[in-house]
């Protein structure tokens, strides 16, 4: 596994959090995919060995989670909240307007690279709908203003790095 | 009428102007004071605090807490574990995100009290997947507790010894059940398991005796311990004691958080004084209670029969604004207090949309485990979405309904419920809506707030 130096010391440290190694498999698939991107069958293959499980203890795993990838994504994953609460302060509007904003539809890779722009269930964020959370970070009261805003931001930043 | 005041002993600090999460102002706000006692008294006595007043769970089920702790097995001789739900996921409820990011170290006191009141050597924090600032803020605060002797071994030079690891979901809402969550901390898939006789408190995580308490239950422990279990029981009303934070949101002019003590004010104070009433032009029509699986209430309907005032049995005739916000009186009118999320819907809404927009939910969510809640929930979803956007008929409501009432008591654990409680309500409550959709739908303006 060709894994910066610093995973692999929090792989073993975080092992060592539990009694049993086999609790160890979403902290190490979180690891994994946030320095890899998303979780080859190698990945999961050493992480099966790692934690001396069978392979499929660890690919069953990654496919009841939402959140573990099998495959790479943009730049910026811009999860839009789906949920109700979102959804009554027009949450589906600020999902098609980073669509729009990058030529994307949901759940693909911008043309540009820049974005994977998807919806999530509920981000428990409902008092300032509607919620995206970018990467790690949570913005609020997201209307097609603030998207276009955010959106434009995100291009700009794209453009510096060019 | 101006809006009641409201009590913050959970919220003291939230959005304070200056607060900050480090252990420092939290030691200059009084922190750890309380946990410094508590080393120094019987375990026993701690629980017995908690039993006398009267706390109910803040997850959802709100299930007494003593009684909880009461029930764990200590005399198997097997380690005893806690572990902190903060897989907040129900939709509507926003509570304990902000007790992470902004007093993370309130819950660390919290957690360690009740590790020590059970003789608990190891605590999980288990937070959604989706809260990753919220872990990063947990492990800072655990570790400036633990280079303070909070927590780590020989905890304030007592010779009492506990750990605590922040453990993260990976996006299952499956997980904020209690079993689901203990199979997730194994490695595993979080389908939950069948009690009996997998009753945490007895078989929980690694077949040890388990206590798995709210995110903020936990800080109601610590408020518990510092001024009494009596004490507490005073605030709120018998039965519902303590304080309750309501996340309201949807089609309010101030939606938000807001602690009051349970059980003193209804829903109309709560939706019209706290939170400023509809938004302009509008009218309240519905609203959830206790998180989207909750039943829903309709604006205009009453709710009659009898209630215990002390002694006494007195009548009640109640519309929805009148309903007093407890677990109690909630669950009497047949819904719920659930986690406290509170979300409204004004006349703009159109039900059979939201319906379907609570459908793909639950059908997302649903583990897959049990025939009835995986095909019974795709199939709510199926139907609704068709009526959307697809062909709607006027025998969909009662096919919709059919489904749902095949689900409850047919799962292994109460997502069954979960997920037939709103289609089932909705439906009850919304006949008229269901059985005109198909002709209605052409009639609703085109712009309007897409649902699904």
């Amino acid at each position: 596994m060709n894994l910066k130096p610093e995973t692999f010391q929090r792989i073993d440290e975080v092992i060592t959090h539990y009694p049993v190694k086999r609790s160890a498999t979403l902290p190490l698939l979180h690891l994994i995919q946030e320095d890899a991107g998303h979780i080859s069958d190698e990945a999961i293959a050493w992480i099966a060995k790692k934690l001396e499980l069978e392979l499929i203890n660890v690919l069953e795993v990654v496919t009841f989670y939402p959140m573990f990838r099998r495959a790479p994504i943009g730049r910026r994953h811009v999860k839009v909240c789906r949920t109700l609460s979102c959804a009554l302060k027009g949450g589906y509007k600020t999902c098609e307007t980073f669509e729009h904003e990058f030529h994307t539809h949901r759940g693909e890779i911008s043309p540009c690279g820049e974005v994977t722009v998807e919806f999530v269930e509920c981000l428990a964020s409902c008092g300032t709908a509607p919620v995206v959370l970018i990467d790690e970070t949570l913005h609020e009261n997201v209307d097609v203003a603030k998207a276009k805003q955010i959106s434009a931001q995100i291009k700009s930043e794209a453009a510096q790095r060019r | 009428m101006s809006a009641p005041a409201q009590l913050r002993i959970i919220f003291k600090h939230i959005d304070e102007p200056g607060y900050t999460n480090d252990i420092d102002c939290y030691l200059r706000n009084g922190g750890y004071e309380v946990l410094k006692k508590s080393v120094g008294r019987k375990p026993e006595e701690l629980i017995d605090e908690v039993k006398k007043s009267g706390l109910r769970g803040r997850g959802g089920a709100g299930f007494p807490c003593g009684v909880k702790w009461g029930l764990v097995d200590r005399k198997s001789g097997k380690p005893i574990y806690l572990i902190v739900n903060a897989d907040e996921s129900e939709p509507g409820t926003f509570k304990d995100r902000y007790i992470m990011h902004q007093d993370p170290h309130q819950l660390i006191e919290g957690t360690i009290i009740s590790c020590f009141a059970n003789n608990v050597k190891q605590a999980y924090i288990y937070i959604r997947g989706e809260m990753p600032e919220g872990a990063r803020i947990l492990e800072k605060a655990i570790s400036e507790a633990r280079a303070k002797n909070f927590v780590g071994p020989n905890i304030l030079g007592t010779g009492y010894s506990c750990e605590i690891y922040v453990h993260r979901g990976a996006g299952a809402y499956i997980c904020g059940e209690e079993t689901g969550l203990i199979e997730s901390l194994e490695g595993k898939r979080a389908n939950p398991r069948i009690k009996p006789p997998y009753f945490p408190a007895v078989l929980g995580l690694y077949q040890c005796p388990t206590i798995v308490n709210n995110v903020e239950t936990l800080c109601h422990v610590k408020y518990i311990i510092e001024h009494g279990g009596e004490a507490y029981s005073k605030i709120g009303t018998p039965g519902n004691t303590g304080t309750r934070i309501f996340c309201v949101s949807g089609h309010v002019q101030r939606p938000g958080y807001y602690e009051f003590p349970a059980g003193t004010i209804t829903m109309g104070v709560l939706l019209n004084d706290v939170c400023g009433g509809p938004l302009p032009g509008r009218t309240f029509k519905a609203v959830i209670p206790g998180g989207s699986s909750a039943k829903v209430l309709r604006f205009g309907e009453r709710y009659k029969g009898k209630r215990k005032v002390g002694p006494d049995m007195v009548d009640y005739d109640w519309g929805v604004e009148d309903v007093p916000m407890d677990f109690d009186s909630l669950a009497m009118i047949g819904s719920m207090g659930g986690s406290g999320g509170v979300i409204v819907m004004d006349d703009s809404v159109n039900m059979v949309e939201a319906l379907a927009n609570i459908n793909a939910f639950y059908s997302h969510e649903s583990c897959g485990q049990c025939t009835p809640c995986r095909e019974g929930s795709l199939w709510m979803k199926k139907i609704s979405a068709r009526m959307v956007h697809g062909d709607a008929r006027p025998q969909d409501g009662a096919l919709l309904k059919s489904v749902a009432d095949q689900i409850p008591g047919r799962t292994i654990c109460a997502f069954g419920e979960a997920c037939s409680w709103p289609t089932q309500s909705f439906i009850i409550k919304f006949k008229d809506e269901f059985d005109a959709y198909s002709e209605v739908k052409k009639t609703l303006p085109a712009d309007r707030t897409v649902l699904v």
